[in-house]
């Protein structure tokens, strides 16, 4: 599988564009007409060919210009990827994890060469070439979790586990809906959660998800998706950012909502580490603009029909309350009424 | 909760009654590696029954050639050591569980002091090669009735940190020196028998000790008891749990589903609620609280035992 990747921007002039086969791959999250917050966790098993699903770690046609975007935006704010001291096993840990499988995966892309610890890589996208010693951080230009995470795209937060409870300890978040992990660092799975409304505490689910977590196998990954909706193809909607972003809100029209408006997917998987035991929690962001979706006429229906019904209180939280009268208005119209087939897929 | 066959390479006797075990792939390829403190659970069948048991990992954690293990004879237990002791030779294939980590370092520790009773030595072993490619500062004080009951002693290193307390030799382990002194930001795990890790618990609080760099895991082994029935609320099915069976064990036994990982008391996750109970459910866990216990309205499985007239559990 060759792979054709986009030359784009995420900020700016936003050329940012879905091909027709990357519109038919997206991980569209409703899986019926109406949503719910949960935890809907559910083993990271393969999924169908050539869907997000499919490999650990996808590889899309964003790829090369996602990482010229993260690229810019640490160099504008180290800070985006913090690792304290003592998670540097588990940042070598991932990068064993994300270097084995892309090698495996995409092997015309990748390849990774492994004598004892004496390591050799090849990312042929971004051309580059690594000889380095593996735990050994001085043969490597920064720390593993930094190095590996600057070729692999979404956002990553690495957890210590420890006391009964899970740590936001490191982290590398550059394509962010709305959190910090400047802010977040250093708390625990119950603190960082504390914002979520209503519902989902009163269901006591970030206990439950808490303790499912911890049990978590080597092995056994899992995986989870979530959403919210964000005014042009911009990865880095961060709170530090917010007054370069937040007013875009208000440029969209209903002539352009179409257009602008995009529904912002994040793939979350969860994997046990094994030297460190802690747990990587990869956050991968997908973009695409309610013009796209509704080229799939199952999406275009139920989309409409999950944003038409959701509770005030989530539209709140998700940040489009602004736009949703406009956004609605715009989904009616690829609304027959007809009804929508099970599962997430396009029909 | 996924697993693998493993053949059994080598056995070998560390004491009397102690034997360690080595399981490698049979093809050769390379087991996933684990943390220090990881344990793994063995599948044993035996005749009618399938036993499984936990066992902490011995082996260094970043070699996957083989795993190891070290097990107790016990002779009034339940029968999964002895199966491992009487019935399994070099050769054989034995289901093995991925390893789970219950008893991990806290990674943050300026030092690590390891106190161990007893067989409780073995978590020890896999976190002291994780300890000495960290290169942090530790201790480890190992304390036994006898040199014949130390079973740990030929796989621990010569190493002036390692400190071996042999009660009948006159050389107990003095806790409160142990503790007394240590740097800020050490961190002091403790395995061994209940009495151990309560008398630590309790010295170190006398000292002033933070409770969060306090950590312990006792070995924890189903308890027998008397027979006691269990009603399935979903289906009215009527279960025996005999007098050497766990909960866990007799509803597997009777094909109800549910799921678990540590089978000690410690997971939480084979965690079942009680929707009758008129008698006393004996709580073994360290997993529900103390409100909890005394709620009557959730049980773990895998170690807890009910006397009295009737209980019916949400399965």
């Amino acid at each position: 599988m060759t792979i054709q990747f986009n030359d784009e921007t995420f900020r700016d002039d936003y050329t940012f564009f879905n091909t027709p086969q990357g519109i038919r791959r997206f991980p569209f999250p409703f899986d019926q007409d109406s949503y719910m917050y949960s935890v809907n966790l559910e083993p990271h098993d393969k999924g169908p060919e050539g869907t997000p699903f499919n490999v650990r770690f996808d590889v899309d046609e964003h790829y090369v210009s996602e990482m010229r975007d993260r690229d810019i935006t640490l160099t504008e704010d180290p800070l985006r990827c913090q690792s304290l001291p003592h998670m540097e096993l588990a940042g070598w840990d991932l990068l064993e994890l994300i270097m084995t499988s892309k090698a495996k995966d995409y092997p015309d892309l990748f390849e990774l060469h492994q004598d004892g610890d004496r390591w050799h890589w090849i990312n042929k996208p971004l051309e580059i070439e690594q000889r380095f010693t593996f735990l050994d951080p001085t043969t490597l230009p920064c720390g593993p979790m930094e190095y590996i995470t600057r070729q692999a795209q979404g956002d990553f937060a690495l957890l210590d586990q420890r006391e009964g409870n899970l740590w936001m300890d490191a982290g590398m978040v550059t394509s962010q809906a709305d959190w910090s992990l400047d802010f977040d660092i250093g708390m625990n799975f119950l603190e960082w959660h504390a914002p979520v409304p209503g519902q989902a505490h009163d269901a006591k689910v970030f206990e439950r998800a808490l303790k499912f977590l911890l049990n978590l196998q080597q092995g056994a990954p899992t995986r989870r998706l979530n959403w919210t909706m964000t005014v042009n193809p911009r990865l880095d909607t961060s709170p530090e950012n917010y007054h370069k972003w937040g007013p875009e809100k208000r440029t969209v029209t209903p002539d352009n909502v179409g257009e602008k408006q995009y529904l912002r997917v994040e793939l979350q998987t969860l994997w046990r580490l094994p030297r460190s035991n802690a747990v990587a929690f990869p956050i991968r962001c997908y973009l695409l603009s309610l013009e796209d979706i509704v080229t799939v006429p199952k999406w275009g229906r139920r989309l409409h029909r999950v944003l038409r019904d959701l509770p005030d209180e989530l539209a709140e939280y998700k940040g489009f309350t602004v736009n949703r009268p406009m956004i609605v208005d715009y989904l009616a119209q690829f609304d027959d009424g007809a009804e929508t087939s099970p599962g997430i897929f396009p029909d | 909760m996924s697993s693998q066959m493993l053949r059994v390479t080598e056995i070998s006797s560390l004491s009397p009654l102690v034997k360690l075990f080595r399981f490698e792939h049979p093809d050769g390829t390379s087991l996933p590696l684990f943390s220090g403190g990881a344990h793994v659970v063995v599948e044993m069948p035996d005749g009618e029954l399938l036993r499984r048991n936990a066992y902490s990992l011995v082996s260094d954690p970043l070699e996957g050639a083989g795993y190891e293990i070290a097990v107790r004879r016990e002779d009034t237990g339940r029968g999964g050591s002895l199966y491992m002791h009487s019935k399994v030779a070099v050769g054989d294939m034995l289901r093995v569980s991925m390893p789970l980590n219950l008893f991990s370092l806290d990674l943050r520790a300026r030092k690590h002091v390891l106190i161990a009773g007893g067989i409780g030595i073995t978590p020890f072993l896999s976190q002291l090669k994780q300890i000495l490619r960290l290169q942090v500062p530790f201790e480890l004080h190992y304390a036994a009735r006898s040199s014949a009951e130390a079973a740990g002693l030929g796989l621990l290193p010569d190493l002036p940190q390692v400190h071996v307390h042999i009660s009948d030799q006159g050389n107990r382990m003095d806790l409160g020196a142990i503790l007394s002194g240590q740097p800020v930001g050490t961190h002091v795990y403790t395995c061994g028998p209940e009495g151990l890790i309560a008398s630590v618990d309790d010295t170190a609080a006398r000292l002033g000790w933070p409770e969060s760099a306090l950590h312990s895991e006792a070995f924890l082994a189903p308890p027998p008891g008397a027979p006691f029935d269990v009603t399935i609320a979903s289906t009215g099915q009527k279960i025996t749990v005999g007098p050497h069976q766990s909960l866990l064990e007799a509803l597997e036994a009777a094909q109800v589903d549910i799921d678990w990982s540590c089978r000690g008391g410690a997971c939480g996750r084979c965690e079942t609620e009680v929707s009758s109970c008129h008698g006393r459910i004996e709580h073994h866990d360290h997993w529900l609280s103390d409100d909890e216990k005394s709620a009557q309205q959730k049980i773990m499985p895998c170690v807890s035992r009910f006397v009295g007239q009737e209980i019916t559990i949400d399965r």
